[in-house]
C-alpha cells in the first residue's frame, strides 16, 4: 500500500514538472502547446548529449553530474521555448486560436522528426543510471536517488509557487491571463512576459527530461508525445491554467496509475489515465481546482 | 503639455479619428464630450498607443510620442483608466494597486505610493486583500483610478469613469478626479455625462465623427445651446 502511494507520487511528480509549463501557457495566452511534451524529449537529449561530452568525469559521481547537467539543460530548453514562442506563436497573436493550435502541432512535428534527423531513430541508453541501493520507509523500498528526484521537483515547483505568487513577474503573468489589454496600460510589456512564461515552462519540462533520463535510462525522439498528453491530463484534473490545481492533478494522476495498474495490470496503464480525462472533461472540466466560470462584471 | 494635431485612425476599413485636434495644458482638468461612436476612445487609446495612426502627430511636452509602444508612454507619465474599469478581478485590491506601479522600480518608493492610494481612497484601504472582482461598481472604478495613480501620472486619462454607476456613486468618482486635478496632475476627462464632466473641468471639446466641433471653457460650454440640446438635456 505505501509502496504504491510512494510510486504514485513520484510518477506524478514527474508529470507535475511537465504539466506545471502546460498549465501556464494556456493560462497565459490560451494555448494548448502540443510542442511542450516534446521539449521534455528535448531536455532528455540535451542532457544525454551534455553527460556524453563529460564522459569519464560522470562515473565518480553520477548524481552530482546529473545535477549540473540538469540546470544547463533547463537553460537550453527554456532558451528553445523561446524560440518556438518567437518563430511560430508570436506572430499569429491574435490570429483564430485554431491556427495557433494547429501550429502548435506543426512544431511538435519539427521537434520529434527534427531531433530524429539529429540524434537517429533507435533509442539511447543514457549514461548513468539512478538505481543504488533502497530504503525501508513506512513499509515502502525507496531509493536515495528517487528522494533526490523528488526534492529537485519540489524546490522548482516552490520556487514557481513563490516566483507567481510574490513577484512582479508573476502577478503580470496572472494579469496578462486576465485581461493583457489592461496589462499594457499599466506599462507592462506583454510579449516579455509571455516569452517568459515559455522560458519557465520549457526549462522545467527540460529539467523533468533530465531526469526521467536518469531514473528510467532509455531514452528516444517520441517520449515526449504519450508524457504530453499525461501532463495534459493532469493539468486538466486540476483545472487548467491554475498553478496550484495542477500540481495537485499531477500527483492525483500518479496516483490514479499507480492504483490503477495494481489492481488491474501494467498494460492498462495509459488506458486507465486517458480514462479519467474524459471522465474529467466530461463531469468536471474546469478540473479540481479550476478556474471560477462567473465572474461579476 | 499634450497636443494633438490632426489625428486620424481607421479601423480596418472604418475611420474612427478623421483630423481630430486637442490640447491639454499643465494641471488643467479637459472634458471630452460626444456620442457613443464619436472617437473619444480612439482617441485616448490613440495617445495610449494602444492603436495604430493613420496620420497627425501627438506632442507630449514638445515632443513626438506618436508610434510608442504603451509602455513607453506610461514610463512618460500619460496614464490611461480603459472604459470598462477593466480591473485584474481574481486579483487583490492590493495586487492590482501593485501592478499599477509595475514599472516603479524602488520597493520604498512603491510603497509609498500605495499608501497615499490608501489615503485618498480609504475604501480601498478596507478591502486590499479582497479580490477585485467582489467590489461594486463604484469601488472597482475607485480600484481602477488608484492602479493609474500608483503609475505616478502626470496626465490621467480617464474613459467614461461614470459609466454605470447610481448618480451619488458618480458624483464620489468626480469628486475624486477634482482633489487629483488639485494637487496638480492634468486630467484629461471623457464622458458621456456631460453635467459632471464640465462641472469639474475648465475646458471641453464636443467630438462628432471623429472631429473636434466645438471648444472652449467649461462654463461657456454648459451655456451653449448646441450643447444643452445635445448632451445636457433642456431644464
Amino acid at each position: 500500500m505505501s509502496q504504491l502511494i510512494w510510486n504514485g507520487l513520484f510518477v506524478g511528480s514527474f508529470y507535475a514538472l511537465v504539466a506545471l509549463g502546460y498549465t501556464m501557457v494556456y493560462g497565459i495566452i490560451k494555448l494548448l502547446n502540443f510542442a511542450h511534451g516534446d521539449l521534455y524529449m528535448l531536455g532528455a537529449f540535451t542532457g544525454f548529449a551534455m553527460l556524453g561530452a563529460m564522459g569519464g568525469l560522470v562515473r565518480s559521481s553520477s548524481l552530482v553530474a546529473l545535477l549540473v547537467v540538469l540546470v544547463l539543460t533547463m537553460v537550453t530548453t527554456g532558451l528553445g521555448g523561446l524560440v518556438i514562442e518567437r518563430v511560430a506563436y508570436r506572430p499569429l497573436r491574435g490570429m483564430p486560436r485554431l491556427s495557433l493550435l494547429i501550429t502548435a502541432v506543426g512544431a511538435s512535428f519539427a521537434l520529434e522528426y527534427g531531433t530524429r534527423i539529429a540524434a537517429g531513430p533507435n533509442p539511447r541508453v543514457y549514461p548513468v543510471r539512478l538505481d543504488g541501493a533502497a530504503v525501508d520507509v513506512l513499509g515502502a523500498r525507496v531509493t536515495m536517488q528517487q528522494l533526490v528526484l523528488m526534492a529537485v521537483s519540489a524546490a522548482l515547483m516552490v520556487a514557481l509557487a513563490v516566483f507567481i505568487g510574490r513577484t512582479q513577474q508573476g502577478r503580470a503573468m496572472r494579469a496578462i491571463a486576465l485581461d493583457p489589454k489592461a496589462c499594457l496600460l499599466m506599462g507592462i510589456n506583454v510579449d516579455a512576459i509571455i516569452a517568459r512564461t515559455f522560458f519557465i515552462g520549457s526549462a522545467m519540462a527540460g529539467a523533468a527530461g533530465v531526469m526521467a533520463g536518469g531514473y528510467y535510462g532509455k531514452i528516444d525522439f517520441l517520449m515526449g508525445f504519450i508524457i504530453g498528453l499525461k501532463a495534459f491530463t493532469a493539468a486538466v484534473i486540476g483545472g487548467i491554467g491554475n498553478v496550484p490545481g495542477t500540481m495537485l492533478g499531477a500527483l492525483v494522476l500518479g496516483l490514479l496509475e499507480s492504483f490503477g495498474t495494481h489492481w488491474v495490470g501494467g498494460e492498462w496503464r495509459d488506458v486507465f489515465a486517458f480514462g479519467f480525462l474524459i471522465l474529467f472533461l466530461t463531469v468536471r472540466p474546469t478540473g479540481l481546482l479550476g478556474e471560477r466560470v462567473t465572474e461579476r462584471v | 503639455m499634450l497636443e494633438l494635431t490632426d489625428l486620424k485612425v481607421n479601423y480596418g476599413g472604418v475611420t474612427a479619428l478623421r483630423g481630430l485636434s486637442l490640447t491639454v495644458r499643465e494641471g488643467e482638468t479637459v472634458a471630452l464630450l460626444g456620442n457613443n461612436g464619436a472617437g473619444k476612445t480612439t482617441t485616448l487609446s490613440a495617445i495610449s498607443g494602444l492603436v495604430r495612426l493613420a496620420g497627425g502627430d501627438i506632442k507630449y511636452q514638445g515632443e513626438s510620442v506618436a508610434g510608442e509602444p504603451p509602455p513607453a508612454i506610461v514610463a512618460r507619465g500619460l496614464v490611461h483608466v480603459p472604459e470598462g474599469r477593466r480591473i485584474f478581478s481574481t486579483l487583490t485590491v492590493h495586487e492590482n494597486l501593485l501592478l499599477g506601479g509595475y514599472l516603479v522600480r524602488d520597493g520604498k518608493e512603491l510603497a509609498r505610493r500605495l499608501e497615499r492610494v490608501y489615503e485618498l481612497l480609504p475604501r480601498l484601504a478596507e478591502r486590499r486583500g479582497q479580490e477585485g472582482g467582489t467590489l461594486s461598481g463604484g469601488e472597482q472604478q475607485m480600484l481602477a483610478i488608484g492602479r493609474a495613480l500608483v503609475a505616478g501620472p502626470k496626465l490621467l486619462m480617464l474613459d467614461e469613469p461614470s459609466m454605470g454607476l447610481a448618480p451619488l456613486v458618480v458624483a464620489a468618482v468626480m469628486e475624486v478626479i477634482h482633489d487629483i486635478s488639485a494637487e496638480g496632475t492634468a486630467v484629461l476627462l471623457v464622458e458621456q455625462n456631460a453635467r459632471a464632466a464640465l462641472e469639474i473641468a475648465q475646458r471641453g471639446y464636443v467630438i462628432e465623427n471623429g472631429r473636434c466641433t466645438l471648444e472652449g471653457p467649461a462654463a461657456e460650454l454648459s451655456a451653449d445651446p448646441r450643447v444643452v440640446e445635445a448632451y445636457l438635456g433642456k431644464v
